[in-house]
């Protein structure tokens, strides 16, 4: 009997130790706070070019993280990029007159959207629309636009 | 010629008998898993010698995996200043395959091969048949238990090899190489999806754990009733639970990672 009890506390502490395990993987590991959606609002931006925006990329003010991308789609009708972002409602006080940016974290690092915050005293509210946008940049277009003005400042030498 | 058609026949025929066996075994054992209901100590017995037994090879294999795989993505890394994405590379790789894969190979070393040895040796000496005998359904009272014990018992040993892997990456990288702390866990915190990756980590930890258990108990009971037949079972367990994971782990990686 005494043999019996010792294996099963055994396999009790056998079974408690494999949910502690999913537990700390679910917890330490996972992005379940990013699942436990608290309040979020929701604007929409509108870009010419996302680059390699993705859904769940991270928005951010002066570097701190207050969001993330809900939602990715293309209006045929304006030919632009229309971009959900999710905002924390904590992060309420937003001016609306701020503008959206899509930057690269790095040199080969992900792309996210800096928000700058405008002068205005009022804040957006949910499903607002930001107006002034920046697209992202693209390297190919950066380097052919780099070649281009060296080759134009050249040409533009020589011709007086 | 003719001759060489006729082996090729007869190894199929015998081919396509094992399986319809092990299918037909199959439903058996799954049809007589709710009499455990009834006798929960058995069950208690067989996750003792199946899983707390495997709890130390799969914890070490997982400490030392995770701390190899911690030091070798270090040295790639740190090339590229990256060093901060150690916590995602390692924690994905090991939870989505890793994790699953070594520890059903380690279980189909440590428990498969044993219980298909236990099995095999009680029908050499005629225990099953006596069990029989008494109205005791062996199926019932030999391999349900150990069948359920192995479903049960690895996911919860692959989300210990995974948990400790990190554990054991994260002594290396942030305690040993200097990767900062707060990034390691963020980054990972960052790319882990609990759906995704911790969730589908688990469904396959389990279908291996369906396909390890199934082999195991399959070959101890269909042994060849003599002390090579069931030597040669017992090989057979690790080497085809071996290939059904790796083959099974193809698809299910194909299934659930390969539209992303």
């Amino acid at each position: 009997m005494q043999t019996n009890r010792a294996v099963e506390i055994l396999v009790g502490m056998f079974v408690a130790a494999g949910i502690a395990a999913f537990f700390m993987l679910a917890m330490k590991v996972s992005n379940i706070s990013a699942f436990t959606e608290k309040d979020v609002y929701q604007l929409k931006a509108r870009f010419d070019n996302i680059g390699g925006l993705k859904i769940r990329s991270p928005v951010r003010i002066g570097g701190v993280r207050i969001g993330r991308v809900a939602a990715i789609a293309y209006d045929d009708r304006k030919l632009e990029a229309v971009v959900t972002i999710s905002i924390e409602r904590s992060h309420s006080r937003i001016p609306d007159d701020s503008t959206a940016s899509i930057f690269t974290a790095g040199v080969l690092g992900e792309q996210y959207i800096s928000l700058e915050p405008g002068g205005s005293d009022d804040f957006f509210k949910d499903g607002g629309v930001i107006g002034e946008t920046q697209s992202a940049l693209v390297l190919e277009r950066m380097i052919g636009k780099f070649m281009m003005g060296t080759g134009a400042a050249k040409n533009g030498k020589k011709t007086p | 010629m003719m001759n060489w058609f006729q082996g090729l026949g007869h190894s199929s025929l015998l081919l396509f008998e094992r399986l319809g066996r092990a299918a037909t075994f199959q439903i058996q054992v799954l049809l007589s898993l709710p009499s455990l209901f009834k006798q929960p100590r058995l069950l208690v017995q067989e996750l003792y010698s199946i899983g707390v037994l495997s709890l130390a090879i799969v914890v070490i294999s997982g400490l030392t995996v995770g701390m190899v795989l911690g030091l070798q993505m270090y040295n790639t890394l740190i090339d590229f200043g990256s060093e901060d994405s150690l916590g995602p590379v390692v924690a994905l790789s090991l939870v989505r395959e890793l994790g699953p894969v070594l520890t059903a190979l380690l279980f189909s070393g440590r428990a498969g091969s044993a219980v298909t040895a236990e099995i095999g040796l009680m029908k050499a000496t005629d225990q099953l048949s006596v069990m029989e005998m008494m109205a005791v359904d062996p199926v019932k009272r030999v391999v349900a238990p150990r069948y359920l014990a192995g479903v049960i018992s690895m996911p919860l040993l692959a989300a210990m090899f995974s948990a400790v892997g990190i554990l054991g990456s994260y002594m290396v990288g942030v305690g040993l190489l200097g990767v900062d702390d707060g990034a390691f866990w963020s980054q990972m915190q960052d790319k882990v999806s609990l759906d995704g990756d911790i969730f589908n980590g688990i469904i396959k930890s389990f279908a291996f754990g369906l396909v390890a258990s199934w082999i195991a108990v399959f070959e101890g009971y269909d042994a060849v009733p003599t002390t090579e037949g069931v030597s040669r079972a017992t090989t057979r367990t690790v080497v085809h639970t071996a290939f059904a994971v790796l083959g099974l782990d193809f698809i299910l990686t194909a299934i659930m990672f390969g539209d992303n």
